[in-house]
């Protein structure tokens, strides 16, 4: 055990100077570039309320924002809130990716289900996914499912559209690769066509996630007791802009953790690319 | 033994890209296929891998058609067409998933060896140089060990020195299990040291214009090929002013 520990250790030890250190310093640094100009305007507009050039009762300084953030957080009413909208938001994106990933995959393999059902879920596509509100609560009621499925709706299209496009886009001369090799259907499904299309289909859930985001919020403001969204409902209607703006920040920092989550998550399997990003 | 017997193939666009090629390649042997662009060359290796049918004629591999990808059967295509995903190794086993672990890693490991890349075998493809994405195409082809092997203009890219090192490395990788090759080249040198006999083709549509024997016993003297390289050379302009 302590020999294993010991191992890894000097495993990492001996790539960090190597390559890990100067790259962790340059993200460091782009960090810091990217905090720069949120941070100045924090800082300048608390700046601006406590010498009394503004007022800040409706836009209020980010000291009062973090205090209110706080509060929320020592009462655990913040908890509360974060865990029924994350909840909502993976519900909705398990069923939305799943569904658009089975059927994305089904459409871009086989021509008969393509020419069957991909028109419609276009059409459908072109429906601005508010506009089933109405509809979901009539059908579905005004607790958890509505809220689910409309999130769904929304993870769904990007990683439908995402997931049939790249897989009819991959490139013929490596199919043939398979082909020559003799892959039966489902070897060259597993072997050619997943690996192929992991990139596009990885970028297609991130949109998916951050559409799911987008749509917990709408979700949220047609009817909740809990959640971030309604922290904004309550908020407008007690005229607490403080709470908005903790729910907005909240909501925020949410988005991007489960992002980053998921590029974290799904790097190990990208490290073959041979992509632009390093050099533009 | 691999026979072409009055193959032909028109294009859904109507392109004629070949007509009537009739030719038999002995076990063993290393036909190289010379010609003009657009004559032909990958048409016909693609006729015979499978990849595409023939609008006529049929090929057989020791009396068998083929009209579908076949076991026998290795192709290396005119570019390297790597798995961008796999490693070096992984792209050399690619065509080896029926064979055991431990096996399929002898293997792999020794036709690296084979063509000096053995260093690279974890490497993913996209950091290797374009001579050894080709070198690597052309191990995992030969790694199956196929009765035939349709090697698609597999040095075309390469500049001269690094063309006689692999020239070496096909000799040497076809002395072990001695398949019958099909060697596509735009280039006559190429075709008299590695091959037994070349065919020139001659364009629109692809048809035999000649075949040559050649003579001499490997491993080749370039020298001493000089006058077959002549003889092919201008039996290939010939051709190429022949079109039509
Ligand atoms: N898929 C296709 N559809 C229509 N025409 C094609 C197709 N593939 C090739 N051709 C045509 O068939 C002819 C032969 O093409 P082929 O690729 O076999 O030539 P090649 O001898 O391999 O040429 P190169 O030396 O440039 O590789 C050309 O005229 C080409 O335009
Ligand atoms: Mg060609």
């Amino acid at each position: 055990m302590a020999a294993g520990l010991t191992d890894t250790a000097e495993a990492d030890g001996r790539e960090a100077p190597a390559s890990g250190l100067p790259l962790r310093g340059d993200r460091v640094g782009r960090a810091v570039l990217g905090l720069l100009l949120p941070l100045g305007l924090a800082i300048g507009w608390e700046i601006a309320v406590r010498g009394g050039l503004a007022q800040g009762r409706l836009v209020p300084p980010p000291s009062r924002v973090l205090a209110t953030l706080s509060d929320l957080a020592a009462s655990g009413e913040l908890w509360l809130h974060v865990q029924a909208t994350l909840v909502r938001v993976a519900s909705g994106f398990v069923l939305g990716a799943g569904l658009g990933i089975a059927l994305g995959a089904v459409t871009g393999t086989l021509p008969l289900a393509r020419h069957l059902l991909d028109p419609a879920f276009q059409a459908l596509r072109a429906v601005p996914s508010l506009a089933w509100v109405p509809l979901f609560i009539l059908w579905l009621g005004i607790l958890e499912t509505p809220k689910v499925v409309l999130i769904g709706v929304g993870v769904f299209f990007p990683v439908y559209v995402g997931v049939s496009g790249a897989i009819a886009s991959v490139d013929r001369k490596l199919v043939e690769v398979g082909r020559i090799f003799r892959l039966s259907k489902p070897a060259l499904a597993r072997r050619i066509l997943l690996p192929a299309v992991l990139p596009a289909t990885i970028v297609a859930l991130r949109t998916g996630l951050g559409l799911g985001f987008l749509f917990v919020v709408a979700a949220e403001l047609m009817g909740a007791s809990e959640g971030l969204g309604y922290l904004l409902v309550d908020g407008q209607q007690f005229g607490k802009p403080e709470q908005i703006l903790a729910a907005i920040l909240t909501f925020a920092l949410l988005g991007k953790a489960a992002d980053t989550i998921l590029v974290v998550l799904t790097r190990p399997l990208l490290r073959w690319q041979d992509v632009a990003r390093d050099i533009l | 033994m691999l026979t072409f017997r009055n193959v032909s193939k028109t294009y859904a666009d109507g392109t004629r890209a070949l007509a009537g090629i009739s030719v038999e390649v002995a076990r063993g042997e290393i036909l190289a296929l010379v010609g003009g662009s657009g004559c032909g060359k990958t048409t016909l290796l693609r006729l015979a891998a499978g990849l595409d049918t023939a609008s006529g004629g049929t090929i057989r591999l020791d009396g068998e058609v083929l009209d579908r990808p076949h076991p026998g059967v290795g192709l290396v295509f005119q570019e390297p067409r790597l798995l961008p995903w796999l490693t070096i190794a992984q792209n050399v086993g690619f065509g080896l998933a029926d064979l055991s672990a431990p096996e399929r890693v002898r293997r792999v490991a020794h036709a690296l060896e084979r063509v000096g890349l053995a260093e690279h075998a974890d490497r993913w493809p996209r950091d290797l140089s374009g001579g050894q994405q080709q070198r690597t195409a052309i191990a995992r082809a030969f790694v199956a060990q196929p009765k035939v092997l349709l090697l698609d203009e597999p040095f075309s890219a390469l500049d001269a020195v690094t063309r006689q090192d692999l020239h070496g490395h096909l000799l040497g990788l076809w002395a072990e299990t001695r398949p019958t090759i099909v060697l596509v080249t735009h280039d006559v040198g190429e075709a008299a040291v590695l091959a037994d006999r070349a065919v020139v083709l001659r364009p629109k549509p692809g048809r035999i214009h000649d075949i040559f024997a050649i003579a001499t016993p490997r491993p080749v003297d370039p020298d001493a090929n000089a006058s077959t390289t002549r003889q092919l050379r201008a039996a290939l302009g010939a051709s190429l002013r022949a079109s039509g």
